[in-house]
């Protein structure tokens, strides 16, 4: 299996050699894989495989996780994002991640949009409601909330709140986006609208969406890692991997045989 | 089976009974204190009775103003109240967010077993150490002052502010905190900008019945406070409390006097302000629930 695909696009996230433990479970295997800048890569796999654990890896969430011990290499734009000399807080700066359900803080809709702005002192007070109209054009919110921007975003529908949460990470400009199942908490409707704008957002941004629903791989993605038992069994272009998987548990597991 | 049935009724009426029961008490105890202290109103009117600022019981003719008591309660509980709050959140900050394992749970059994401590012994600390460190370090006369009072009580008022602000806090959705955190804020930001905001109404809540029990807490007071009936200018002066005031001329009083009844409209006066203040608390307390 081969981790390095041949797109002409330069890579934005490196995985070599990446083991992760829980205490004395070993949730990632050696994970080989390479990410191509503005292309929305998709992990696929059943639940427990360590995908979600995967995507955590690349803006340090597991650090919050006390038992959780990595080895191996990330690299981003060719550093590793451990480096000390970059700080922890520049590295989630890079790379947002949105979550399973809707987190929307309990403040305004501007607020919202405007924390991860504030947080990293990106504008001024005047700067700010632009970033904060801007964001939410990109999600297309702007139209829907103009006259809202005050009141509270736990009152927004599931799906609304879910575009805020895109829109607070797209105010502090990252490079890539983490999706951790973004739209399980959605309905069929909602969830069409949230996959259009994933694919809207490939034009500026590097996506990686963890999905256990292999369609919705099959519709957004542009390259789809197979994840099975903490192991990267494939990983490729997504047709590829879709129509002529070289792995027999990868043929098994997208032909509905498990999982 | 009859008897099964018999006994299912009879025991769940001594639980209704028992229920009720505390309804009936408080019913109870508010109509007697009414009962006792309205009568001081045919010899002073309410108005000079809130408002009045001589209390001599005993002159003659005796004069029941309250307001220079109703100062030093609020002087002691406000002074209490600036202490104890940041202190407080703070704590309980610490406690939910950074303390982990071992020193989360001493700290959270040290902050209950304070709430442990009698007031009365409290109040011997503050005669025997904090007093004296208040009279030299500000020069009076006397160590004995409304500050006194309100250090010690914003002891008394810690425990409760802490643990029902720590409940709010953990109450705060993982999700929130995850959010925050991916999105490259620091701990502190996370904390002063996402958790207290949302934890905001539980705070206002713990505060208010932390507040509560400083404005009905009497022992440590009555040692600590001087129990000089003037209006006070500053935090140095002695004052005295409604709660200090009853405590200290009950046993003084004739039974069915007019003093007898001024002492028990000074309780009519606590509680309608405790009941109040618990009132507040509680709305606040629903509409986190509510969310």
């Amino acid at each position: 299996m081969s981790a390095v695909s041949d797109a002409g696009t330069p890579p934005v996230l490196e995985v070599h050699d990446l083991n992760l433990w829980y205490g004395d479970f070993h949730a990632l295997k050696q994970i080989h894989m390479v990410i191509q800048a503005c292309q929305v890569t998709a992990l696929i796999g059943p639940s427990g495989c360590g995908k979600s654990t995967l995507l955590r890896c690349f803006n340090r969430m597991n650090d919050l996780i006390e038992s959780a011990r990595v080895s191996g290499r990330i690299l981003l734009d060719g550093r590793d994002i451990r480096d000390p000399l970059v700080p922890l807080v520049t590295l989630r700066k890079r790379v947002g991640m949105v979550f399973q359900r809707p987190n929307p803080f309990p403040l305004s809709v501007f607020e919202n949009v405007a924390f991860g702005a504030r947080v990293h002192a990106l504008a001024a007070r005047t700067g700010m409601a632009e970033i904060v109209e801007r964001s939410l054009h990109a999600v297309g919110l702007w139209d829907t909330l103009k006259d809202r921007l005050r009141h509270s975003a736990l009152g927004l529908s599931l799906e609304q709140q879910q575009r805020l949460c895109i829109a607070r990470l797209v105010a502090v400009q990252p490079d890539v986006l983490l999706m951790d199942e973004p739209c399980s908490a959605l309905d069929p409707i909602a969830t069409g609208k949230v996959e259009e704008l994933i694919r809207a957002l490939k034009a500026r941004y590097t996506i990686v969406v963890v999905t256990h629903n292999m369609q919705q791989a099959a519709r957004i993605s542009d390259y789809t890692g197979f994840l099975f038992l903490g192991e990267m069994v494939e990983f490729g272009p997504t047709g590829a991997l879709f129509t002529n998987p070289r792995d027999p548990r990868t043929e098994a597991y997208i032909t509905g045989r498990f999982g | 089976m009859r008897w099964r049935q018999a006994r299912e009724w009879v025991i769940e009426q001594l639980i209704r009974a028992s229920g009720i029961s505390s309804i009936v008490m408080v019913v109870l105890i508010f109509a007697f204190l009414l009962k006792e202290g309205l009568a001081v109103f045919q010899t002073v009117p309410l108005g000079d009775f809130l408002a009045g600022q001589r209390w001599y019981p005993i002159s003659e003719p005796p004069r029941f103003g309250i307001l220079p008591l109703l100062c030093g309660s609020a002087l002691v509980t406000g002074g209490a109240a600036l202490l104890s709050v940041p202190l407080s959140i703070a704590s309980a900050l610490c406690i939910s967010e950074i303390a982990k394992g071992w020193a989360k749970e001493a700290l959270k059994t040290g902050i209950e077993l304070f709430a442990a401590i009698p007031s009365v012994v409290l109040g011997f600390i503050g005669v025997t150490v904090l007093a004296p460190l208040i009279r030299q370090a500000f020069h009076l006369p006397t160590g004995l002052t409304a500050l006194t009072g309100s250090i010690t009580l914003a002891f008394m008022a810690m425990p409760t502010i802490v643990s029902i602000t720590e409940d709010a806090l953990s109450a705060v959705p993982r999700g929130y905190r995850e959010a925050a955190v991916a999105l490259g804020a620091t701990r502190w930001q996370m904390m002063t900008r996402v958790l207290l905001p949302a934890a905001a109404s539980g705070i206002v809540a713990a505060v208010m019945l932390g507040v509560g029990r400083v404005i009905g807490e009497t022992m440590a007071v009555m040692m600590l406070t001087g129990n000089a009936a003037v209006i006070p200018h500053s935090l140095l002066q002695p004052v005295r409390t409604l709660t200090a005031t009853i405590a200290a001329e009950m046993g003084e009083t004739v039974r069915g006097s007019d003093h007898y009844s001024a002492l028990f409209a000074i309780g009519i006066v606590l509680f309608a302000i405790s009941f109040s203040i618990n009132l507040v608390a509680d709305l606040f307390l629903h509409r986190t629930r509510a969310r």
